[in-house]
Parts: C-alpha cells; structure tokens; sequence
C-alpha cells in the first residue's frame, strides 16, 4: 500500500478498521496492569457485580481500537499523532469472545494554519460486536503530514 | 470517595504517580499502538518527537491505574474506620482527552482529579461525578488532561433524568 499523506483523507470517507477477537486472558492481563476492578479481573469476582461477568475495561476498549486503527491504516500513514480526543462514550459492555468490527468516518480535513508541513483530519471512529451493537463511539482530530508542504502547493500554483 | 451527596464541585484530589519506562512504553504500545515513535528508540529519534515516548492511551490508562488505586485504599481505610462506602458505578465516557505535551522515558507523572460538576443520573440511587484529570510530570509540566465521569450512590435516592 502506497503511503497515505494529508491529502489523501477526505470528508465523507469510510475507512474499515477490521476485526478482532477479544479474549478473556487479554481482558484479564489489560485489567491487572491498568483498572484491577472486580469485573474486568476474575469471572467469579465479575458474576457478583451489575456487568454479571467478565467486561473489558473502557481503557482497554479503547486500546484495542487504536490497534485496529493503526492496523487498518495508520501504520501506512505519515502520521503524526494526535493532540487529543474529543469524546469517548463506552456504551455497551465489551465480553470474552467479542469479535469487534470498527470503521472510521472521516467528518473534515483542514491545514494547519502554524505547520505548513501537517493538516488536520477530523475522525469519527464507531466499533460494534458481533451482534451489530456500537459499544463504543471515539471523536478525536489526527496530525498527518502533508504531501506537499502548504507554501510550496501554493507556489506551485501561483 | 464520599456518598454523592457530600461531594463538592472544586474538591481537589492528588491519586499518585506512574513512572513510564522504556520498557513499559514498549510493551503498551507492541500491543497496542505500534507507531514507530512508541516501539522503537532508533526510529524515535528521528521522529518530530526526537525520544521514543509513551502512547497516549498508555497515559490515559496509567490515570485509570492510578484512580483505581487510590479508591481502593480510600475505601479500605473508610471501611477499617466502620463507614459506610458509597458504590463506584460504571462511567459513560470521558471528553476532552489532551495529550499536552509527549511522555518520555523516566518520566513520572502524577496524577491529580477535581471535581467539575455533580449531576442527577439515569438512576435514582446514583449521581454523576464529573472530574478533571490531569497528569503533571516531574518538571511540573502538564502532559495530560480528560474530563472523566463516573456514577457515584447517593446515601438517599435523588432525582433521575
């Protein structure tokens, strides 16, 4: 695949993030290292609590979609990070056995008015279980490099 | 935590501290975000990023590490003097997520949480907390900041919307 600059997003886009598996050791492992709650740590300690099971953390949630992001496109990508994330809603739960799907909408792109050399992609990222149910929805703005830095497109054209 | 209705909008908090190192930020980011710039020190450098530095899911998670942390030993110590605890529900989201500034190798980030606003919830027996957390490096440098919420039991069923 051809690397993807700036240039190459555009408002309206729908970009497949792919799919993944999520397992119970993976929940658990995510879990002991970064939100040791009962329900993300142990089946039986989980069945007590209102998720009546094991969950994913939302971290981890989140975690895993910026694997699939990266892996359905960003590592191809001039990337250059990101300064933040809008909005994150977790709105159903994450169980062992999940198979996750995600697909990114590209909402807008604009230069960077102090960086002639990046642009700005507006994304809205959606990820959904095997049942079709959105667990979780993800807006946030990407830095990409541009192909061509802004003052020299616009010498190009002059 | 207290019950809902005994928390107060500005109520300030210190949770603790996360170092990141090499390894832990390789580790995060092998698994979950392998840009070059978070797995590899050589391509790292090079990057506009000149250091490898921490995903910022992996700042973001470390907060959660550190909140969790802190709410069990404010609740073991308010159990072991015979209070009452309140219930920590689920959280909706989170907003504004900044990753200010990158986080480096060594770098030990403390994280703070305020209280924003206090909300009636979905439910009558729980209210909504809404908290800004930061995350200060030893410089004194913010790198972090997200608005959290949380549901909190109130001690007597309130309003819901």
């Amino acid at each position: 695949m051809a690397k993807l600059y700036w240039e190459d997003f555009s408002a309206g886009q729908i970009i497949d993030c792919g799919r993944r598996l999520v397992s119970a050791d993976e929940i658990k492992q995510f879990a002991a290292e970064f939100d040791p709650q009962p329900m993300h740590l142990d089946e039986d300690a989980a069945r007590a609590t209102p998720a009546g099971g094991l969950i994913a953390s939302g971290w981890h949630t989140c975690a895993i979609l910026m694997r699939m992001i990266a892996d359905g496109f960003l590592l191809e990508s001039a990337s250059m990070g990101a300064p933040g994330v809008d909005e994150v809603r977790w709105l159903a739960p994450v169980r062992p056995g999940d198979e996750l799907t995600a697909r990114g909408t590209v909402l807008a792109t604009r230069a960077s008015r102090s960086r002639p050399e990046l642009g700005l992609v507006s994304m809205l990222y959606e990820m959904f279980n095997q049942s079709g149910t959105c667990v979780l929805t993800e807006s946030c703005t990407q830095m990409l490099e541009r192909r061509e830095p802004a003052t020299a497109a616009k010498a190009a054209s002059a | 935590m207290n019950y809902f209705e005994d928390l107060k909008v500005g109520e300030r908090v210190v949770l603790g501290s996360y170092t990141f190192t090499a390894e832990n930020i390789k580790a995060f980011a092998q698994q979950y975000d392998p840009q070059s710039f978070h797995v590899d020190e050589e391509a790292a450098k090079h990057s506009h990023f000149g250091a490898l530095c921490a995903s910022g899911w992996h700042t973001a998670a470390a907060a959660m590490r550190v909140i969790v942390l802190f709410n069990q030993r404010d609740l073991a110590a308010r159990k072991e003097r015979g209070e009452r605890v309140p219930k920590i529900g689920t959280s909706p989201g989170v907003r504004d997520l900044r990753w200010v500034k990158p986080v480096y190798v060594d770098d030990c980030i403390t994280y703070a949480s305020e209280i924003h606003e206090l909300r009636a919830g979905r439910r009558p027996e729980f209210g909504l907390v809404v908290s800004h957390v930061t995350g200060t490096n030893q410089n004194g440098e913010l790198v972090y900041s997200a608005q959290g919420s949380v549901f909190v039991e109130r001690r007597t069923p309130g309003p819901s919307n």
